[in-house]
């Protein structure tokens, strides 16, 4: 096409070529920017402009119309021509740019749109012809298609021209594809006169006899005819359907073949089938209109005839697809491929449009291989109630119940608990009142009662015998039976009579719920002055035997709560703790044997031997913020059940500063990685009976004996335990051992050292508080202090010269040391200008300070050089390191000096261990003996605050 | 899981010291990551808590109020607030942009030594020398805390929060793991003081390090030991110890100036970092990348797998 075929060297070419080069022209200037403009074609500049006009305006200069400014194209004065209307159109706006080619109305003339091909145009006469059906003047294009334009567009002629024809597709030819097209093609329809013609037997046969080498055009696509909707009407309205209006009520037959409708849209398609079936509902007006007075049609069901009931199995054959289609046909198209791809679908079912969901099967736990199905209930014993049994032993049956039970102390279900029971577990406070009337009664009426009870008892015991014999008895005669216990209510009655009391009374048979509830009748019978009272309050089913002794104890019990023992015990609370009760004392999680479990801990076998679990209750917000359920729902406990916590006397502290003061144990031998704290507990838990399982028997022994071999370690650790400074150091552990293994000789001994045992609060917290008084001054000037720490070192110096061997906190050596260090220069980092303050006061913060810092692990000093003091007990300090250090501190000229002490100091360590300890708790008891010095009354007051603290 | 799982690496360690920050806040006593590793903190004994960029080793913001050295730091979740102790025995609340105190937590008896957030940032737990750990609610205006766990007998030294599960370490040798949902206390008994402890990141191991300079990983549900770990010196500071970011590794502050590395499993010692010649007080790993975090006297070091660009050693702040 674009060449000419004889001469090859003939190329078509587009626009004008360049000039050619020339070697010897200079080079052209290039046209300076302003100069490159562009004119139109009367020799105006134009100024870019927009885009509509092709980038340049219109107008004069940029200024509108002509030389004399913008004038409309016929001004007419009004005054003359005051009738004449004129209508301005918008080509009277416009100039010659505007109607030239590239203006915004160009005037030029062409064919338009509808007279260019649109005779021939069948696919699109054909889309706008059904959409005219729709339309309510159906056969709309009948005017169009009399009007028959001249010419085709030279698209079409083009086409012509390379072999299509008219209701062909356009692209390569397929095979045996498009035979309904085909046949389109051939029998060209015009107009409305096609009859409709053959039958789809016929069309198979054609088909099937089509032979193998013959192709086919593709099929013509119908564009679809995109009209906007001009009504106001819904989405989906359609309009009354003609021929439903025409013809009559809405028939609800299927089929009409006159229908005019269906026939001009099956001669459109070209659609030779007979049209038995329908694309649903035609038209309807939604609702009723105010003429009709027929309002059956509206509701008239659908017969399931009409609709296609069968699915994919044909195209609809009218063209109306690609893929601009409507969506039913895409729909229909998709559908039917699917079901024809996959071929053997059975009848009735289609393909699921979306896969199914898989489910995720998890798979059952895997069992572990010791597993057997089978629950063993353990015997429940109720320790919390046996009263008389002893601490040690009750807690030995908790522990022998099992370390896997979750250690309940109430397992009985909820509804088998009695009111009291329940009111335990909610956390509600008991009400008022002795809940045994013995709490009440000293000890001689205790006696009294009892005396009188033996007494009594024969008696009853006698009358029940021929009582029983009587079983048909009224319980009347029976009464009579008993003369004391007659007597015995007649004093009940008199004792009872007319007496109003408040229902806070005693309680005696709160166990039993049905007999208290029988007693309290039997009382308000009492009260009422009711002379057989107890016969009326009595159960009748009970047997004779049962029904004397309830007569019995109720004639007691009333007696002995009279309403004036009630109005006495409303003068007393009962305690909450139960003060005789050392059991409830201790927190449960001393329970286990530390002997077993440290034993455990040296073989390393971790695991149920070191390990305890208890129930522990958080806080019901707790549980909230952690988005938590809370595990113990509607219970009132918090935290452990039954801890109690220790009360902080004041002469526990005293006891304990003074002792250290005084005593100066020997040091530790060596190792015991136990903390003193340890050691603390292990002397209060040895204080309960091992009663563990032959589990941990093997176990404990070995470290039974290694704790008799090596007492010493971790006992003068104790602060605690030191309470006289009269004892020896060395023999203090052998006695505090073997008050350890005996309990009985425990109790038997020294009553101040057990308190001190049993209620000594946890170290930190004596430092906490001794070093509350001295944080105010620290933590306001921490300046001061660092020098006063130095200046502390110096005394410590001194100190350590002495002698005394005070109280060594620490069992480890190296530990101690360097806690010491550490200790001292903690603070020591921040910049030590002030050497010259008062040396006096400072020791004694400073002491007080220092004992805080004694308590756990350190923290590391802030400084190297200082630090490498608490590595001495190791590896002793080399002076490179030290000048090393120096070179580092700069800053801190004057911290050699203090060095200089430190090494010293250092010297020292390794030449007697404990006097380093003995510094310290020089140190430490400095600060308190100077408190000593200045007044007890100091201290006292001291405590009080601690006290007040304490009240959190 | 339609791609097989990428061919295990053999893990790094950390040893490559790509930072050094001087902090000048006197000593720094405890170091700490942000929730995503970016930011650290570091707690000063001049009572200021700093926080640092993690990848360039700028100070951002400097938070003062504490009346004495602060001892630990904790982020939240969202970075928008920040909980510190110290020995003031107060605990505060701040906010990080501002820096200013929203709240300020006083019921502690004693210095407080170490504090978490839980992880929606609506609880602060808080363990200290006075043996309990507080929990203190940061929804609502009380200044009471909700519960207070006084089981310990002596100092708190470390606690961690996990979910629903708190682990405490305390100096009475023995790791307490309270269990809010099913409302139960595991005691496990250590023997030693416990310096610190913490929970692995599958949740299923405890570490607890303890004064007999023993590192001990112990299975959560059943308390058996599953690793101990030995080499190092931790006798008498409280030093840090922690989990790899992949679990891979144990690590552990050290009293002769390194950290200390084993293999999680074999429990064979595969790095001894040298920090510096005093005590390394404090640690924290990145938590999810190859970075650790050491802090010695007044410096705080990053540490990384492989060399970075080396930048100036020392940024003067």
């Amino acid at each position: 096409m674009a060449s000419d075929s004889d001469s090859d060297e003939d190329f078509v070419t587009y626009g004008t070529p360049l000039e050619p080069l020339e070697e010897d022209e200079p080079l052209k200037k290039p046209i300076p920017l302003h100069d490159q403009t562009v004119k139109d074609e009367k020799g105006r500049y134009q100024r870019f402009h927009g885009a509509f006009t092709g980038g340049f305006s219109a107008g004069y200069f940029n200024t509108v119309g002509s030389k004399e400014g913008w004038t409309p194209s016929a001004f007419v004065s009004s005054r003359q021509q005051k009738a004449e209307k004129h209508h301005a159109r918008p080509e009277d706006f416009m100039d010659e740019e505007d109607f030239s080619e590239h203006g915004i109305a160009p005037r030029e003339i062409t064919t338009s749109q509808e007279f260019s091909s649109s005779r021939r145009d069948k696919a699109g006469e054909k889309a706008r012809a059904i959409s005219a059906q729709a339309a309510l003047i159906p056969g709309d294009t009948l005017l169009e298609e009399l009007i028959a334009p001249a010419r085709s567009s030279i698209g079409v002629e083009l086409l012509m021209k390379m072999g299509w024809k008219e209701g062909q597709g356009v692209g390569p030819r397929v095979k045996r594809k498009a035979r309904r097209q085909q046949k389109d093609g051939g029998g060209k329809v015009y107009g409305c006169t096609l009859p409709p013609a053959g039958s789809e037997e016929s069309e198979d046969d054609d088909e099937e006899f089509a032979p193998e080498n013959v192709t086919f055009a593709p099929k013509d696509v119908t564009p679809v005819d995109f009209n906007p909707r001009l009504g106001v009407q819904g989405l989906g309205y359609r309009g009354l359907d003609p021929s439903l209006a025409l013809l009559g009520h809405g028939t609800a037959e299927h089929i009409d073949l006159f229908k005019p409708q269906s026939e001009t849209r099956n001669r459109l398609f070209g659609d030779t089938k007979s049209s038995s079936r329908r694309g649903g509902v035609v038209g309807q007006a939604f609702g009723v209109g105010a003429l009709e007075d027929d309002d059956e049609d509206v509701y008239h069901r659908d017969s399931m005839s009409r609709y296609d009931t069968i699915l994919g199995e044909e195209e609809p054959g009218d063209g109306l697809y690609g893929w601009t289609a409507p969506q039913q046909y895409t729909k229909k198209k998709d559908r039917s491929k699917d079901a024809s791809y996959l071929g053997k679908i059975l009848e009735g079912f289609t393909l699921a449009q979306k896969p199914l969901e898989e489910k995720t099967i998890f798979p059952p736990p895997s069992l572990p291989r010791d597993y057997r199905p089978v629950h063993h209930f353990r015997p429940s014993v109720d320790v919390s109630h046996l009263s008389g049994v002893s601490p040690a032993l009750a807690e030995a049956l908790r522990v022998s119940k099992g370390h896997m039970v979750k250690e309940e102390p109430q397992q009985a279900g909820r509804h088998q608990l009695d009111s009291g029971q329940r009111r335990a577990l909610l956390g509600e406070d008991t009400l008022q009142g002795p809940s045994s009337v013995m709490e009440l009664l000293r000890p001689e009426d205790r006696q009294r009662l009892l005396s009188l009870r033996n007494s009594s008892n024969p008696p009853s015991a006698k009358t029940s015998i021929p009582v029983s014999s009587h079983a048909s008895q009224t319980s009347g005669k029976s009464a009579q039976v008993l003369p004391a216990s007659s007597d015995l209510q007649q004093v009940s009655l008199a004792a009872w009579r007319g007496i109003q009391t408040s229902s806070q009374t005693f309680k005696p048979f709160e166990k039993n719920p049905s007999k208290q509830a029988r007693y309290e009748l039997y009382l308000s019978c009492l009260k009422q002055g009711d002379n057989d009272a107890l016969e009326q309050s009595l159960d009748p089913g009970m047997t004779e035997w049962e029904r004397s002794r309830e007569r019995e104890e109720f004639v007691r019990a009333s007696i002995l709560y009279r309403p004036t023992s009630s109005s006495l015990s409303s003068r007393f609370t009962r305690a909450k703790d139960q003060e005789d009760d050392d059991s409830v004392e201790v927190s449960p999680d001393q329970e286990g044997d530390l002997d077993d479990k440290q034993a455990a801990v040296k073989m390393k076998m971790f695991g149920k031997l070191t390990r305890e679990t208890f129930e522990w209750y958080p806080d019901k917000l707790l549980c909230k913020r952690f988005n938590v359920p809370d595990p113990y729902p509607g219970s009132g406990i918090v935290g452990l059940p039954k801890v109690k916590r220790d009360k902080f006397s004041v002469f526990n502290f005293l006891t304990v500063t003074q002792s250290r003061e005084a005593a100066a144990p020997p040091k530790p031998p060596e190792s015991g990685k136990k903390s003193r704290w340890d050691v603390s507990e292990q002397k209060v838990e040895k204080k309960k009976e091992d009663l563990l399982g032959e589990l941990l028997s093997a176990a404990r022994n070995q470290t039974e004996t290694k704790v008799e071999q090596t007492p010493t370690p971790a006992l003068p650790a104790l602060p605690a335990s030191i309470s006289s400074s009269d004892q020896a150091p060395g023999s203090k552990p052998e006695i505090k051992s073997s008050d350890q293994q005996s309990s009985e000789e425990k109790k038997d001994g020294d009553e101040e050292e057990e308190e001190e045992e049993e209620s000594r609060p946890p170290m930190d917290l004596f430092k906490a508080i001794f070093a509350s008084s001295s944080d105010e001054k620290s933590s306001s000037s921490s300046e001061g202090e660092s020098s006063d720490e130095e200046e502390e070192k110096e005394t410590k110096e001194d100190e350590g010269k002495m002698d005394s061997e005070p109280l060594n906190l620490f069992s480890i050596p190296s530990t101690s040391t360097t806690t010491t260090s550490s200790s001292a220069t903690t603070t020591s980092f921040s910049s030590s200008a002030n050497t010259s303050s008062s040396h006096q006061a400072a020791v004694s913060t400073q002491a007080s300070k220092q004992e805080e810092e004694e308590f756990g692990p350190k923290l590391p000093p802030p400084s190297a050089a200082l630090s490498r003091g608490g590595a001495t007990s190791i590896c002793p300090p080399s002076k490179e390191v030290k000048t090393g250090k120096k070179s580092k501190e700069k800053k801190h000229k004057k911290k050699k000096h203090y060095k200089h002490k430190k090494e010293k100091k250092k010297k020292k360590h390794k030449k007697h261990k404990h006097k380093e300890t003995a510094e310290e708790e020089q140190g430490g008891g400095d600060g308190e003996q100077e408190d000593g010095q200045v007044s007890t009354d100091e201290l006292l007051k001291r405590l009080k605050s601690i006290r007040s603290h304490q009240m959190w | 899981m339609a791609f097989p799982q990428p061919r295990p690496q053999a893990p790094q360690l950390p040893q490559h010291l790509l930072r050094t920050i001087d902090c000048q806040q006197g000593a720094v006593r405890a170091v700490r990551f942000n929730i995503d590793g970016n930011y650290l903190l570091s707690c000063g004994s001049d009572k200021s808590l700093k926080l640092w960029s993690a990848s360039r080793g700028t100070l951002l913001k400097t938070y003062s109020g504490h009346g004495y050295e602060v001892l630990d730091a904790d982020g939240s979740y969202d970075n928008s607030q920040i909980c510190s102790c110290s020995s003031d025995k107060t605990v505060i609340l701040w906010d990080v942009a501002t820096g200013q105190v929203t709240r300020k937590l006083r019921g502690h008896a004693g210095k407080v030594n170490c504090v978490q957030f839980n992880e929606e940032a609506t609880v602060i737990l808080s363990g200290s020398i006075d043996g309990t750990v507080r929990c203190w609610d940061t929804r609502s205006r009380r200044y009471e805390p909700i519960q207070v766990l006084d089981e310990a007998r002596d100092s708190i030294s470390s606690l961690k929060v996990a979910q629903h599960e708190l682990l405490t370490g305390s100096v009475d040798g023995r790791v307490r793991r309270y269990d809010l949902r099913m409302g139960q206390l595991h005691v496990d008994f250590i023997s030693s003081p416990i310096t610190c402890v913490c929970f692995s990141q599958d949740g299923q191991c405890t570490l607890s390090s303890s004064l007999d300079s023993t590192l001990r990983l112990l299975d959560k549900s059943t308390g058996e030991m599953l690793g101990e770990y030995t080499g190092h010196k931790m006798k008498g500071y409280k030093l840090d110890c922690c989990l790899s970011s992949k679990d891979t590794h144990v690590l552990s502050c050290s009293e002769d100036g390194h950290v200390y590395c084993w293999d999680l499993v074999e429990g064979s010692l595969s790095l001894k970092l040298p920090v510096g010649k005093a005590v390394v007080q404090s640690l924290s790993f990145h938590p999810t990348e190859t970075r650790l975090l050491t802090a010695m006297e007044g410096r705080v070091q990053v540490w990384g797998a492989e060399q970075e660009e080396m930048e100036e050693d020392v940024i003067a702040t």
